[in-house]
């Protein structure tokens, strides 16, 4: 059983905060959604090999030489806080 | 659809002229199919064409984009308001291509937030009606995209199709609408939501157009590294019939929860097939009732981790004042995200923490093993050709039954869901109504072969007359 403590826990590791009104509808939904995944547990998979893609690939390797790219003008004009050319961030530390 | 309209365009029609027609009936529209309309830039382009045409497949054709496929210039927001004002500095790879076979991008159509949903309802800027019964659901995520084609607002658009996201709404709409092979579509520009899962395919009002719009889309791009090459002849099998092809009928999509109507138009259907040359039989796909939980623990939990990069950083909403880096990113994303996007993003994050990794996300890759080998067990050498099933088990719901009831919601993913855990090709196509609402036929091919399902879909559709339907609330 998920409790709001544990929606309290996953909201800070996604990084969204969660509002008091919001966590009790969080704590009914993600029961029922992860109860329903418990069915799965019915299937023994001891033996069975996870499949990360369905497409077979091998690596591809190029010559790494410079070719255009995007200018710092057009990396920018989505950004709306900016200074002198950089991206502008809360403190980190 | 297409071909006509490029005869008419070439025998002196003005594409500016046809561009306005457009605009002027989406702007009149109930529907919100588009987020945004990309006037001046397809105006331009089109008084271009009408001075000088120039050549290729799409010349002169105006096409719809689901607002996840990013092109440079034009609004791209993923219906969320955390992406609202973002405007791509480059093109997606399938923009690219549709530009160098001479198509106009007219506008980017309404989704649900970073399609995550069935219904178009989880978008920021509201729901897309059905253009059928404007009270009812177009389907989704790609349900701007449908009901635009569907109302006559594009003659064909794009969409993705991460779980059903395209053949879903096809189906509600009653138009045509292919998920291709994993990786024989790039998906570079595609805004990411389960990149193991997700294409981007043609929605359409016939097959033929959809095989068109494949030629132009399909093929190789270095800057997707799931990208293959295509063999292409989309267009040049198009018309060799069903002789000699064996339709498998999976059990398993069919009967409880299935409405009898939709059970008994893709019935219907499997003779008409058998009339035209094909033969069928009955074939199992036994872990078909795991493919949902597996689908969604996959797609929640790489979600989880794709939607890390939207911080109002780089791009997208900022708000406040700046206070600690974490404090200022997670307000911004709980204002910047629906609810929808909350509940999978923090579902998967769960799913991804330490000590339920095992349980939950290797355990759903192991089963999406179970349900690939289903598919390739199915469609062996001495198996059958294609499947055929119901592409979803219900017509459109209304608008509102479903959306407080996030379960009841990802239970209509049933019947398309398998298919994107296999990477097969799937296509759905109108094969009559229920109660005046268009229903759709499913039909699967192997990896990869989306030349037979284009085959087998355009001699279905030639026999019957469902795809000509218009819908009487638009006209």
């Amino acid at each position: 059983m998920i409790t709001g403590e544990d929606v309290d826990h996953i909201s800070w590791l996604a990084s969204i905060k969660v509002s008091e009104e919001e966590k009790a509808a969080f704590v009914a939904s993600f029961n029922s959604v992860l109860d329903y995944f418990h069915q799965l547990d019915e299937l023994a998979t001891d033996d069975v090999e996870p499949t990360y893609r369905v497409v077979d690939l091998t690596n591809v390797f190029r010559e790494d030489v410079a070719k255009e790219s995007l200018s710092q003008e057009e990396s920018l004009r989505n950004a709306s806080r900016t200074e002198n050319g950089y991206f502008k961030s809360p403190r980190i530390v | 659809m297409i071909r006509e309209l490029q005869e008419g365009l070439f025998a002196g029609g003005s594409a500016e002229e046809m561009i306005n027609s457009l605009f002027e009936k989406i702007r009149r529209s109930r529907l919100n199919a588009y987020n945004h309309i990309a006037e001046d830039q397809a105006l331009e382009r089109a008084r271009e064409f009408d001075r000088a045409p120039w050549e290729g497949r799409l010349a002169g054709v105006p096409i719809a984009i689901k607002s996840s496929i990013s092109t440079k210039g034009i609004e791209t927001n993923c219906s969320s308001r955390i992406l609202s004002g973002y405007i791509p500095p480059y093109d997606a790879h399938v923009i690219e291509r549709l530009k160098e076979e001479g198509a106009i991008i007219i506008g980017k159509t309404n989704m649900d937030e970073f399609a995550m949903g069935t219904s178009t309802e989880t978008s920021y800027f509201g729901p897309t009606k059905n253009p059928w019964d404007l009270d009812r659901v177009p389907g989704g995520s790609s349900g701007g995209s449908a009901a635009a084609v569907a109302a006559g607002e594009a003659p064909a658009s794009l969409g993705s199709d991460t779980g059903g996201s395209i053949r879903c709404p096809a189906s509600f709409c009653g138009i045509v609408g292919l998920k291709p092979t994993y990786g024989l579509v790039s998906r570079y520009g595609l805004v990411s939501y389960a990149n193991s899962l997700e294409q981007i395919g043609p929605l359409t009002a016939n097959v033929e157009d959809a095989a068109l719009m494949m030629e132009a889309i399909s093929g190789h791009d270095p800057r997707d590294s799931t990208s293959v090459k295509s063999e292409g002849g989309y267009l040049s099998g198009l018309y060799g019939g069903v002789e000699g092809l064996t339709f498998g009928v999976p059990e398993e999509y069919f009967g409880e929860g299935v409405d009898p109507l939709v059970e008994e138009a893709v019935w219907d259907a499997i003779s008409k097939l058998e009339e035209l040359g094909a033969s069928w039989k009955m074939v199992s796909l036994p872990h078909t009732k795991y493919a949902l939980a597996a689908y969604y623990i996959i797609a929640m939990s790489v979600a989880s981790s794709n939607l890390a990069r939207f911080d109002g950083l780089r791009y997208g909403l900022r708000l406040g004042a700046d206070q600690d880096w974490h404090t200022t990113f997670s307000e911004i994303r709980a204002a910047g995200f629906g609810p929808e996007v909350k509940r999978r993003v923090l579902l998967g994050t769960y799913a991804l923490s330490a000590g339920y990794y095992g349980r939950y996300y290797l355990k759903a890759l192991k089963v999406r093993t179970l349900i690939k080998q289903d598919f390739e067990r199915a469609l062996s050498a001495g198996g059958a050709d294609l499947l055929v099933t119901p592409t979803m088990p219900v017509p459109a719901f209304k608008i509102g039954e479903r959306i407080e009831d996030p379960l009841s919601l990802y239970m209509a993913d049933v019947f398309t869901v398998p298919i994107n855990l296999a990477g097969v090709p799937a296509i759905s196509v109108p094969c009559g109504f229920a109660d005046g609402l268009p229903i759709g036929l499913q039909i699967i091919g192997r990896h990869f072969d989306e030349a037979a399902v284009l085959r087998a879909a355009e001699a279905y559709e030639d026999a019957t007359p469902y795809h000509e339907a218009v819908p009487k609330e638009v006209i």
